[in-house]
């Protein structure tokens, strides 16, 4: 269908030692396209990538470049190059000679391999650097001749996996901004993997939000964000209130002991649900009987904004402001409808229901759209 | 060094002067000494003095009666050049058996370095499990092993082929030391080899290298520490030996250990030679070694002896 789909992963089933650790992964990936697999330690990101660079064979499922099954295409003749976790440059050479390994391999002649190592190093910063022993760098510095020496090959798609992981937050910042102008430059797919929900949200064109081996969302950055599909999404992009609630009717929501108007609709009657909040969606006002009330219970003070801490009917809610009313006051907690997203229940414990969930929207949300 | 760690090496120092420096030095007066018969006064005396004299004393009736003194001499050392042969020999043999040695390690070193880990512990001990056994019942097994009539030859009768000639050859030393040895260069080429890490080998396929070009290009560069110091390891004690040249080489296959052994023990009794053939046999394994350090590169750090 897609005509400029270059990566297809159909059905990727993977176990370890009898653990299931993907279950069912089904992506597609695009041309130009910046992917980031997003979720918690251990949700299986780095297995998936390591099926696409070759060093794993999923036990099901099949993988395809370009239209082509290459599961048992081993990794030296894949189209893909890896920055790996922790950088794994060579430790016996030098800076050039680590970036001109690839070009070495395939017999480039002299003078063409110091020109575009010379180019590569431009584009990481580190021109000068090509006598140095790659112990001798700062971690930043590493993580620059990992990106230089899988770019020298030039590569379709490049995968990263937690590239900035090691780095201090501010280098991160930096390399962030950097990552995303190489890719545009060099105008290539990559598929990138953090469990920083940041760093997916202000990089990608896509995000895909793993958990436990499968797929919850697929989407921009602001889909993911704005109409993330359960809690466990919303709550992983950032912080959420999400309170249990019962489906009235389609666009009427009963929670904290109210009803409320929502803009969802599509559940049976009466049905349970998670209602999710953002807390910068919330809006405080004077206590009166038209709102809902709540005791604050405690204030912070975050640099931009303060985290307000509300008791209010039996639930505790979490709200951002810029104004502080005081601890132990009574307020209102006010909501538009466009800020209640209505989930279906999917209570993090009962994975069972998680799944079928999601074998549910397969085929429909799962699909990625572009 | 502060001063608690100071006190802290005391015995180590002890140690290394009581049983290093001091044989070392009793090895070097050895081999640049030799003692000469004197008259009573003390003066030195010729081979045709000597003869003289026992003429003179065998007429006269009386029991001839001389002095000893011991002297500086280089003599020794020139001497050894006598049994230069010996030397190449030895050398050569340690040679072949080390770099057989090498051969069959090297691929066994790598594949035990990629199992998982709790198989590296077995085979790791299957590796070790020989050098459990005494050391002479070893190379005695082997004598058993290859003598005319023994389980080998008796195995090829079965077929009427041989019997072949294999103790008391060259081969048979050579086995010999490959046989007692090989742990030896296993064990430091495993140790660099579990160092490597997965990931730099997958770098290496990542970008394009095949099998053969991984090792190439990646292990063996990052496994020459180990490769230097099981060459020592291998190297060394070959070159020296003298029991296993003596059991299945059957003593025609006269190796340096066996010279140095015959100046102490045997009938050709000769500590000051003796010593000056140890003294040269170290020079040249000092050399050797300081070419095969060539080989670890100065960025890395090896396991050296
Ligand atoms: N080679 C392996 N052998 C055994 N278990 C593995 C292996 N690789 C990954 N796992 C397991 O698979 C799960 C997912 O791992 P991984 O893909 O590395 O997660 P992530 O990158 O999202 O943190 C983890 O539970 C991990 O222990
Ligand atoms: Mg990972």
């Amino acid at each position: 269908m897609d005509k400029n789909k270059i990566i297809e992963l159909k059905n990727i089933e993977m176990e370890f030692d009898g653990e299931r650790v993907l279950k069912g992964i089904n992506l597609d990936i695009h041309d130009k396209e910046f992917v980031t697999l997003l979720g918690p330690s251990g949700c299986g990101k780095t297995t998936t990538l390591r099926i696409v660079g070759g060093f794993v064979t999923p036990d099901k499922g099949d993988v395809f470049f370009g239209g082509k099954r290459v599961n048992d295409v081993p990794p030296y003749k894949r189209p893909v190059n890896t920055v790996f976790q922790k950088y794994a440059l060579f430790p016996h050479l030098n800076v050039y000679e680590n970036v001109a390994f690839g070009l070495r391999l395939k017999k480039v002649s002299e003078p063409e391999i110091a020109r575009r190592v010379g180019e590569m190093l431009e584009l990481v910063d580190l021109k000068g650097y090509d006598k140095r022993g790659v112990n001798q760098l700062s971690g930043g510095q590493q993580q620059r001749i990992a990106i230089a020496r899988a770019l020298i090959n030039n590569p379709k798609v490049l995968l990263l996996d937690e590239p900035l992981g090691a780095l201090d937050l501010k280098l991160r910042k930096e390399m962030q901004i950097e990552l995303k102008k190489i890719q545009q430059r060099m105008e290539i797919t990559f598929i990138y993997v953090t469990h920083d929900q940041e760093e997916a949200l202000t990089m990608s064109d896509t995000v895909v939000v793993m958990k436990d081996g499968t797929i919850q969302q697929i989407g921009t950055p602001q889909d993911i964000y704005n109409e993330p599909t359960n809690a466990f999404v919303a709550d992983f992009i950032g912080e959420s209130n999400i309170l249990p609630g019962i489906m009235h009717r389609d666009r009427l929501v009963e929670f904290a002991g109210n009803n409320f108007e929502c803009v969802d609709g599509g559940f049976d009657p009466m049905e349970p649900v998670d209602v999710v909040i953002r807390p910068e969606d919330i809006k405080l006002v004077p206590a009166s009987d038209e709102v809902l009330n709540g005791v604050v219970e405690n204030v912070q003070f975050k640099g931009v904004h303060y985290e307000i801490i509300v008791k209010a009917y039996s639930d505790t809610w979490v709200i951002h402001s810029t104004k502080a009313p005081e601890v132990g006051s009574v307020v209102g907690i006010t909501l538009t409808p466009e800020d209640i997203h209505i989930m279906k229940k999917s209570d993090v414990k009962k994975v069972n229901y998680f799944k079928s969930d999601y074998d549910d929207a397969e085929g429909s949300d799962i699909e990625q759209q572009i | 060094m502060n001063s608690k760690s100071k006190y802290v090496a005391v015995p180590y120092l002890a140690w290394m002067v009581i049983f290093i420096v001091v044989p070392l030095a009793l090895i070097g007066v050895f081999a640049f000494t030799t003692t000469v018969t004197c008259d009573m006064e003390g003066n030195m005396l010729t081979d045709e003095e000597i003869a003289e004299y026992e003429a003179y004393c065998e007429e006269e009736g009386i029991e001839p009666e001389y002095t000893e003194r011991t002297i500086f001499t280089v003599q020794n050392i020139l001497d050894v050049s006598k049994y230069s042969s010996v030397l190449i020999n030895s050398a050569w043999l340690a040679l072949i058996a080390t770099v057989i040695c090498l051969v069959i390690a090297y691929p066994l070193a790598y594949m035990i370095s990629r199992m998982f880990y709790s198989r590296q512990k077995l085979a790791l001990m299957l590796v070790m499990l020989p050098m459990w056994m005494n050391f002479l019942l070893r190379t005695y097994a082997w004598m058993t092993l290859l003598e005319k009539n023994g389980l080998i030859n008796k195995f090829f009768g079965l077929f009427g082929i041989g019997p072949f000639d294999m103790i008391n050859t060259q081969g048979a030393v050579v086995l010999g030391m490959v046989y007692n040895y090989l742990p030896f260069m296993i064990l430091p080429l495993y140790s660099v080899m579990t160092k490597i890490d997965d990931r730099t080998i997958e770098a290496a396929q990542d970008l394009g290298a095949n099998g053969l070009q991984v090792i190439w290009r990646v292990v063996v560069p990052l496994s020459m520490p180990g490769v230097a110091t099981g060459i020592t390891q291998v190297f060394v004690p070959s070159v020296s030996t003298f029991i296993i040249s003596r059991m299945l080489g059957g003593g025609t296959n006269m190796l340096i250990g066996d010279l140095i052994d015959l100046q102490f023990l045997g009938n050709a009794y000769n500590p000051n030679l003796g010593a000056a053939i140890s003294l040269v046999l170290m020079v040249f394994i000092f050399l050797c070694m300081s070419i095969t350090n060539q080989l670890d590169n100065e960025d890395m750090e090896g396991v050296l002896l």
